[in-house]
């Protein structure tokens, strides 16, 4: 990250178009690999119906929890600042 | 949405590709994903090299902003103490040290099948990388439901590093000190709090 931080210093007369659509391909390079991952590991394979049920109810009680309150806090900031940006 | 489909996409190919290991196991998956990881981090710290204006809004930036790592923890905590009702086979530690997770699966399993077993530990680990697959999946229709920092909160302890890109694009370049001050904050929450709840 840092190695990127300076070499987009050292360039940044330059514009880069192209930067976003290479971070796309990244990211679904990324996770197809995650993907291949989860599918040749069997232990979490055979698991995913007996235990995924819990861990589903859990991440998507914290995932909810947490959504609430960076809303909230994300309307704090919409209402003192008034702009659409932040 | 179609952005996400396409990614959904991917991730279902990569689970086939890997039932049926299509891909030989001499390539070592797990250091091309690294790699892959590693260059994605360099582009995004690229942009934010690249973007001269980044400091001053760095400076600009409201000081609520900084309340987010709270609101995650707070927030990830209270919905797992309710789902505690739900599975009433399982303590309320045993939720809250998996909510504690925070999306940091390898560290939080890890951590959890040494003091609580590989039961709960596999949980752990389920549950926070489904956390991470929301947060990759879902970050732009969050944006649109409720606001740019909702995905970077359910990001948890990733927004630094892996869910950083697709938050990158989700939430505009603005909110990217943000989220990897977000990132940086939950990360180190993760151990304390997770060893915490195990040990009570």
């Amino acid at each position: 990250m840092a190695a990127g931080i300076v070499a987009g210093w050292l360039l940044r007369r330059h514009q880069f178009k192209w930067i976003n659509a290479l971070l796309m391909v990244l990211v679904w390079a990324l996770l197809f690999f995650l993907g291949v991952e989860v599918g040749e590991n069997d232990n979490v394979l055979n698991s995913l119906n007996k235990l995924g049920l819990e861990a589903l109810l859990l991440s998507i009680a914290g995932t909810a929890g947490s959504i609430a309150l960076a809303w909230a806090l994300w309307k704090s900031i919409k209402r003192k600042e008034g702009g659409p940006n932040p | 949405m179609r952005g996400s489909l396409i990614i959904v996409g991917f991730f279902v190919i990569g689970i086939v590709v890997g039932i049926f290991h299509l891909i030989p196991q001499g390539l070592m998956m797990s250091n091309v994903s690294y790699i892959t990881l590693c260059a994605l981090i360099f582009l995004v710290g690229f942009m934010i090299g690249n973007d001269a204006d980044i400091l001053n809004k760095f400076r600009k930036l409201n000081r609520r902003y900084m309340l987010l790592p709270l609101m995650t923890i707070v927030g990830t905590l209270a919905g797992c103490a309710i789902t505690t009702l739900l599975l009433p086979h399982r303590s309320l530690t045993d939720c809250l040290a998996v909510g504690s997770g925070m999306g940091y699966y390898s560290l939080s399993s890890v951590l959890i099948t040494q003091y609580r077993g590989a039961d709960l530990g596999t949980v752990a680990l389920l549950a926070n990388i489904v956390r991470e697959v929301i947060t990759l999946l879902g970050a732009p229709l969050m944006v649109q439901w409720f606001g740019k920092l909702a995905p970077i909160s359910v990001g948890g302890a990733t927004t630094m590093d892996t869910t950083l890109p697709i938050l990158t694009n989700a939430c505009g370049k603005d909110l990217v000190i943000v989220s990897i001050f977000h990132g940086f904050v939950v990360d180190f929450s993760v151990p304390f709090l997770v060893t915490l709840f195990c040990s009570i």
